[in-house]
């Protein structure tokens, strides 16, 4: 089994590298929060009953917010929806460059041309303007609709790259030859022409993922996602209208935003060592190890 | 000569997708949201404003909506936006020139400034591959972009504006002070432009110094290099018209695809700074439910970052014969 041996792959290459070990240990801490976050919140999230505006205690480890609520439970309740538009978003936007990344080199021809003018033009349309004004006509955007309108917008660079690497690998030898034996299209693709490309399609995943996390954060942060769920952009927004910063309450504000950024550290870091096996040239230069080698 | 018609091509169709989906997005939504914008509004605007804001939304549903495209076409091409319905009763078009040109002097002045100085220090970075900027700064600036942009703003605030209180944080200039051509003003100005420029820059140097690094570690271990550095060419004169040039061509690509991602990052900065640009004007627009000014700024955000990608595509064609040859 061909995507076995990949899946194989990947896990060898995690194991070694520093940068992938630590996005992958992250991702799983996270994963696990938001899997069982009742197990790891020691408040009602929503519960506007404790002393407002406390500072940092055993009881309260962030402190709670002007509205009485623990900033620490909601940090806590909050990754769910972040995980969730992290994979969701990124797995389909993922699948739409593939689709159209693929298709247009494989296919070549007018097909091409038009994929690609479709994917140079969704790219080059500032996205988060974009999303804002198709959010304000809604109002107050559910998790799907969000999901929906990043994954229109978000598709564009992988799908770019993918026509990229599948053009330049179109011509090789190995696919001409299964194409001679007479295998059908979807074979050839599915078969010869993906595997090779896993390291850029799971970059291109990750890419997606940080950028939907990044964007959904912001979204919620101007009031324009759904105020009244738990995450940690409205926790920003929350924090800003109540002007935490200004009353002595910075934790309100500073505890989301770096949660946000530990999860886009752990994405980008894994994309980045994926960048770095799809272009040898950049990984770390290891003077020692050579050395060792050598002798 | 082919690749300029192709470029220019290029320019008018993502202009024209740009203005359809203005056009139909409202259209496109459940219940036309502008119908409750104007009903707000009844009777307090002149008829000729009323009728290019009811082609922009479609209010009228029995009217053809491909000669309502066209007209929307044309209004747009003539600048005619309609009235601003938060601003009322000024037209679109002179609240937008209000704003312009504090973003043109934020945003402008800062991507252009974070662009040079990261694909120098990019550049420098990979030249001294293994030295400390090279290993130092690539983790730096992935946990950087991954911040939300808008945090880094806030968190400057709480910092340099309400702990330390050495700078202001709110708005353009001090709001007591009447604008105008005086020492003063100016370095009130510049005082206020502080902080957000540092917030841009923050976040958006990272991606030029990591792609510079990148392009430039595959450009140095080319053979012209190695030529070069076999003729004896002194180092310097290597690292910048050898291989720097050449590093820089798909770095100036990249500044027209990221392009957007800055542009977004600042509407963000200009919203945690309520800064008077567009960026503020944009978000304050939707808070007002002031659809036409949305439409408008919206188009005008798009318009220059197209003209942008263009001017980098130029630039691109000059400093890179091959591009000129192609096809």
């Amino acid at each position: 089994m061909k995507i076995l041996d990949v899946l194989k792959g990947i896990w060898q290459f995690v194991r070694r590298d520093k940068k992938a070990m630590a996005g992958s240990f992250i991702l799983l801490v996270l994963l696990i929060i938001a899997a069982f976050p009742n197990f790891f919140t020691p408040h009602d999230p929503a519960a506007e009953v404790y002393m407002p505006g406390a500072g940092l205690s055993w009881n309260h480890l962030l402190g709670t917010t002007s509205f009485g609520q623990d900033v620490f439970s909601q940090l806590v309740a909050g990754t769910r929806q972040s995980m969730m538009i992290a994979l969701v978003v990124g797995f389909l936007c993922t699948v739409l460059s593939v689709l159209v990344g693929i298709t247009a080199a494989y296919a070549g021809g007018w097909l091409d041309d038009l994929l690609s003018l479709m994917t140079d033009v969704v790219l080059v349309i500032p996205t988060f303007p974009l999303i804002i004004v198709i959010t304000a006509y809604l109002k107050s955007a559910s998790f799907w609709l969000m999901v929906f309108v990043l994954v229109i917008t978000g598709w564009s660079y992988g799908a770019r790259q993918l026509r990229v690497q599948a053009l330049s690998l179109r011509n090789r030898d190995y696919l001409m030859a299964a194409r001679a034996r007479g295998e059908s299209s979807l074979y050839v693709i599915f078969v010869e022409l993906i595997p090779p490309m896993t390291s850029l399609i799971v970059a291109n995943f990750l890419g997606a993922a940080l950028y939907a996390v990044l964007a959904e954060s912001s979204l919620q942060f101007i009031g324009l996602g759904d105020i009244s769920t738990q995450s940690w952009g409205t926790m920003l927004y929350w924090a800003q209208n109540n002007a935490a910063l200004n009353s002595g309450l910075p934790l309100w504000a500073l505890a989301p935003g770096i949660a946000i950024a530990i999860l886009g550290s752990a994405l980008a870091l894994l994309n980045y060592a994926f960048d770095e096996i799809a272009n040898p040239a950049l990984r770390p230069v290891r003077t020692k190890r050579l050395k060792v080698a050598n002798s | 000569m082919r690749y300029l018609v192709r470029r220019i091509g290029f320019l008018l169709v993502a202009l024209w997708a740009a203005i359809t989906l203005n056009f139909f997005i409202p259209r496109l939504m459940p219940g036309n949201p502008a119908i409750a914008m104007m009903a707000k509004f009844h009777g307090h605007l002149n008829p000729a404003s009323l009728h290019a804001i009811e082609v922009a939304f479609g209010i009228h549903t029995h009217e053809n909506i491909f000669v309502a495209y066209l007209q929307y076409i044309g209004n747009t091409l003539q600048g005619n936006f309609g009235t601003s319905l938060s601003n009322f009763p000024n037209s679109v078009t002179s609240v937008i020139s209000k704003a312009l040109p504090w973003t043109l002097g934020l945003v402008g002045i800062t991507t252009i400034l974070g662009f040079i100085i990261g694909t120098a220090v990019g550049a420098i970075a990979a030249w001294r591959r293994g030295g400390v900027l090279d290993s130092v700064l690539p983790p730096v600036f992935i946990v950087v972009s991954a911040f939300p942009y808008f945090w880094i703003g806030l968190m400057a605030i709480w910092l340099f504006a309400i702990t330390l209180n050495w700078l202001p944080f709110l708005g353009g200039y001090t709001e007591t002070v009447t604008p105008t051509f005086s020492l003063s003003f100016i370095l009130d100005v510049l005082n206020h432009a502080v902080l957000p420029a540092f917030t841009i820059l923050i976040t958006s140097i990272g991606g030029w110094i990591l792609t510079m690094r990148n392009n430039m570690i595959t450009v140095v271990a080319e053979d012209y290099v190695k030529m070069a550095r076999a003729k004896g060419l002194r180092p310097k004169r290597i690292l910048w018209q050898y291989a720097g040039r050449n590093a820089l061509l798909p770095n100036l690509t990249g500044f027209a695809m990221s392009l957007g991602f800055v542009i977004s990052g600042a509407i963000l900065v200009e919203y945690v700074f309520n800064y008077p640009g567009v960026g503020f004007m944009l978000l304050q627009a939707v808070e007002n439910e002031d659809y036409p000014l949305m439409q408008a700024l919206f188009l005008l955000i798009t318009v220059a970052v197209l003209v942008a990608i263009f001017i980098s595509d130029i630039a691109t064609a000059v400093l890179d014969p091959r591009t000129r040859s192609q096809e």
